[in-house]
């Protein structure tokens, strides 16, 4: 069954009735590697560098996915192996141990140094773990070297960012286990604003105790011990939930932060596990809901009834599935995700609209032909095929702006909606005759 | 090892897909893990491609490395060739399958492809760039294409007047212009006409627009036009030799070197001069009027571009032919020159020799950006790279040379090349001057009272200070609460100010006295309608 269930286009088990079986599929892959996350980590820690050990392509690919060259020096670069690296003419690692004392001395500002692993760094085995622990010694006092990997023979797009914070849970202190009790740990990266509109609404609802990984500052990391309170904010941090319930963390089983529905419920999931009565939770976020619905009513107009068909890329494409049917009205053909973790998905699961078909990894080409063959409204994908379904006439969406966008929260959820209903509009408001 | 931000050039796969996506009825299998696909945007947003770059990836993953990544590439290969039927096919890997060593041309070569051309691609991705993996590709697939046409050794080279004695007229091919090069768009239409002017036509344009079928023409021209010598010099130089095929090699950037490419590629053909590429007395010749900016350089509004200083980097073709025309044609003072280009090393250090200068030769953004500091230069021209380091020292610059950025593939019809061409450089390079003598006026009149109002900046920067408290002082109007200032203050500052406005009367139309972080958010809410 297991051997058979890995060929292309196989149709396995899917987890609830309700759903058709998925489609799982291998082949050309129209997603980035984990090294993209570099983008929006680097600029949630302002104090930490990523230095990618690895090829040209991959500092060419950064700086492609990102297109913010606008940055004087940005705080990610590639260390770029040579002829001489790969033929033992030079050590590698002694000539990372000089790259990093140059770029250490060029940034006396940078308190965390992650080494990130490529798919080059990864086939020669190039040992990060260990030159982390040499560089940290080297270093000591001055930076903390941590090391993950980001490549693609191994991450898509947003598991960089898993990696990244597995990283730095061993750095957590371990917090007694009366004081992790009361405490709330928001995992995953959120743009600072929504951020802090969360924990003050967290704050009215009487958790006053929140700590966010990754924190503001590398430096000032959460503790973490029995009984702390774990709220997953992206749907991609599979290996940071396991590693923080290895430490005694508590998941708190809920749907992702997007739209007013999935907001509410990961809000009130979290009251519900610190003891806060639902009277107190609808208290505060009802008058929110309701506003929030307010704010998307005009997008659903735009929305509703439209065919929407969801390639994979960031991991989001599930919840924000879930969104865009119940709150926006959008019938989904097909939604698309570069893999399935059934543990972390399953609140979302159970919310899709009967018959949702799923898939499952990508063979870009069969995929492409069965959103010819169903001719969608609206397609959210990645940059590389925008322009081409553009011209085919299908309007799209693109993906990479879904993780640099605030898009988190009830308050949020009608400039979520609005994010999708722009495209069709733009297509309805131009005309040439 | 070497420590790189941004780069000029991608790896060298790259320059193979710019080749394959060039052409018409080529297509690249590249053995490559997931992420490498990222390439295909550089088409698809860049050059607003309306097609997917003719390439399939093989995505290999980690847990295929232990099992067989051959097998991947054969199936990738097979699948490509029925799905696509290309008439052509090349065969590669990136920097990753490198270390693996299958060796997917060598797979390729020993599969049914139903007889198509197929080009085994080896291109050094830990020693190579971008550029010269595109040479390298262009070159290896125009040589095995034509390895059947090869002529016996010893075969006499065709003489100059072939196309006399085959009563024709003589026909060159234009070979470098790719996407992603730039302006090669719009360059290939310009020359083109250029030479239909002077009876000469264009037998093959390639890569750009050509199929394979094309380039099994292209020993029928009597001469080659290098007209980008980082993708064409390989196969230009294989062609002379193979097949005693004349390079014509002036790039046709700038007012005299157009005249020079011109008188040239009539030698070449063994084409007479005619009157108006014979130079006269003063050494003008009359082709140069086809063009505005000899007379525009000339012109008395030009004298403030006088001994204006400019710094120059690009690719090596570009950075060369701005440094002539800057210093010859337009009376600029160049005080730094450098290229990223290592291929073109030896031209470029010559060019700056002529200026008295040492070249900068560097793919080093930052070494490149120190050079332009210290140069101290009024103007600079360079990559997108060189136009953000310019932005930040406050430098006027104008771009002329890839790597290029959406806003370099105008909609416009815009050559760098032949006299248009000219024109363009013109307008692009002196404009950024204007702005930057704007500017400046800006700078020495801002205090006159008649200039305040029509020249305030839009930021509000120079809007009367404690003007916001002088609003909210307004009797009945509602006032900020420190929450409600802190979230107001969460929002990008190119909206604040129209957020401010918004809640503001929002909040007055309600009769509430005091904007809390609830009321802004009220207000998002009512306004998003």
């Amino acid at each position: 069954m297991s051997s058979l269930g890995r060929r292309p286009g196989m149709a396995v088990n899917a987890p609830s009735t309700e759903l058709p079986p998925l489609i799982k599929e291998s082949g050309q892959r129209e997603v980035f590697c984990g090294l993209t996350s570099i983008v929006w980590l680097h600029r949630r820690m302002p104090d930490a560098f990523f230095l990618v050990v690895g090829s040209r392509t991959c500092a060419h690919l950064i700086q492609s996915a990102a297109g913010v060259m606008i940055f004087a020096e940005p705080r990610f670069g590639t260390a770029i192996l040579g002829e001489r690296d790969l033929a033992g003419l030079a050590d590698a690692n002694e000539e990372l141990d000089r790259l990093v004392a140059q770029l250490l001395a060029r940034r006396p500002e940078i308190r965390t140094l992650f080494l990130v692993g490529s798919c080059p760094s990864e086939v020669i085995k190039l040992d990060l773990a260990r030159a982390a622990e040499r560089l940290g010694a080297q270093h000591r006092g001055r930076v903390t070297v941590l090391n993950y990997s980001g490549s693609g023979i191994e991450t898509t797009f947003t598991q960089g960012e898993d990696g990244a914070l597995q990283a730095l849970i061993p750095l957590m202190p371990m917090a007694p286990a009366a004081q992790a009790a009361q405490q709330l740990l928001i995992a995953g990266t959120l743009a600072d604003g929504v951020e802090d509109r969360l924990i003050s609404l967290f704050g009215k609802l009487g958790i006053t105790n929140v700590a966010t990984l990754p924190p503001r500052r590398s430096t000032e990391l959460p503790g973490v011990g029995p009984g702390t309170k774990l709220l997953v904010a992206q749907p991609f941090l599979s290996g940071t939930a396991r590693a923080l319930i290895d430490r005694g963390a508590q998941l708190i089983k809920a749907p992702y932060p997007l739209g007013v529905e999935g907001s509410r419920a990961w809000m009130a999931a979290a009251a519900d596990a610190f003891g806060i009565a639902p009277a107190q939770v609808a208290a505060v976020l009802d008058p929110l809901v309701e506003r929030g619905q307010r704010a998307i009513a005009p997008h659903r107009e735009t929305l509703a009834g439209k065919r929407l068909f969801l390639l994979p890329d960031s991991q989001l494409e599930i919840p924000l599935a879930r969104f865009l049917s119940r709150e926006c009205g959008m019938e989904l053909v097909e939604v698309g995700t570069p893999y399935l973790d059934r543990t972390l998905m399953a609140p979302e699961l159970t919310l899709l609209p009967e018959g949702t078909q799923l898939s499952e990894g990508q063979h870009v080409e069969n995929q492409l032909k069965r959103l010819e063959v169903q001719r969608p409204d609206l397609v959210v994908c990645g940059l590389g095929l925008a322009n081409p379904l553009e011209a085919q006439g299908i309007a799209t969406k693109w993906s990479i702006e879904l993780v640099f966008s605030p898009i988190h929260g009830i308050d949020q959820a009608g400039d979520l909606a609005e994010l999708f209903a722009r495209p069709l509009r733009r297509r309805s408001s131009l005309s040439f005759t | 090892m070497e420590l790189t931000l941004w780069t000029y050039e991608g790896p060298p796969h790259v320059g193979a897909m710019r080749i394959a996506d060039s052409m018409e009825g080529v297509h690249y299998v590249l053995h490559a893990p997931q992420g490498d696909t990222y390439a295909d945007l550089l088409f698809t947003m860049i050059e607003r491609q309306q097609r997917r770059p003719p390439v399939t990836y093989t995505t290999f993953q980690a847990r295929d490395l232990g099992g067989d990544t051959a097998e991947l590439v054969k199936r990738s290969i097979a699948d490509a060739v029925e799905r696509f039927k290309p008439e052509a096919l090349l065969v590669g890997e990136s920097c990753t399958a490198e270390l693996i060593q299958d060796q997917p041309g060598a797979l390729a070569a020993g599969m049914d492809l139903g007889g198509i051309p197929m080009v085994n691609l080896e291109l050094p991705a830990y020693s190579k760039k971008e550029n010269w993996g595109a040479g390298e590709t262009f070159y290896q697939l125009v040589r095995s294409l034509l390895k059947a046409q090869l002529p016996p050794p010893g075969t006499p080279k065709p003489g100059p007047g072939r196309w006399r004695s085959e009563g024709r007229r003589p026909q060159v091919n234009l070979l470098g212009p790719s996407r992603l090069g730039f302006r090669c768009r719009d360059d290939v239409r310009e020359i083109t006409q250029l030479l239909g002017r002077y009876g000469i036509d264009v037998a093959v344009a390639a890569p750009l627009g050509a199929r394979p079928a094309d380039l099994l023409r292209l020993p029928d021209a009597d001469a080659n036009v290098c007209l980008y010598p980082e993708v064409a010099a390989s196969a230009c130089s294989w062609l002379e030799r193979s097949f005693g095929m004349p390079t014509v090699k002036t790039v046709p950037i700038g007012i005299g070197a157009t005249v020079a490419f011109l008188r040239e590629l009539h030698s070449a053909v063994g084409l007479e001069l005619p009157a108006d590429l014979v130079p006269d007395d003063d050494g003008l010749c009359g082709a140069e009027s086809r063009s505005r900016m000899p007379w525009y350089a000339r012109s008395v509004d030009s004298t403030y571009l006088s001994g204006k200083r400019v710094f120059i980097f690009g690719d090596g073709t570009h950075a060369i032919a701005a440094a002539r025309i800057a210093s010859k044609e337009l009376g600029f003072k160049v005080v730094g020159l450098g290229s990223y280009s290592r291929e073109l090393a030896r031209e470029v250090r010559a060019a700056a020799s002529e200026l008295g200068l040492e070249a900068l030769i560097s793919d080093d953004y930052l070494a490149v950006e120190t050079a332009m500091a210290e140069a101290a230069p009024e103007l600079v021209l360079g990559t997108q790279m060189e136009r953000h380091s310019a932005k930040r020292l406050g430098i006027p610059c104008a771009v002329i040379s890839a790597p290029l950025h959406v806003q370099d593939v105008p909609a416009r019809y815009s050559p760098v090349m032949g006299f248009e061409g000219a024109n363009v450089i013109f307008d692009s390079w002196v404009h950024p001057l204007m702005m930057g003598l704007e500017e400046h006026l800006i700078g020495m009149f801002r205090h006159d009272f008649e200039f305040i109002d029509g020249h305030r900046s839009h930021l509000g920067e120079s809007a009367p200070a404690g003007s916001d408290a002088a609003i909210a002082a307004t009797a009945g109007s509602p006032v900020w609460t420190r929450e409600g200032e802190a979230e107001l203050a969460k929002i990008p500052f190119f909206v604040r100010p129209k957020v401010r406005r918004n809640t503001e009367s929002f909040a007055q139309e309600r009769g509430i006295g005091a904007i809390t972080d609830e009321v802004l958010y009220e207000a998002k809410a009512h306004f998003s309608h």
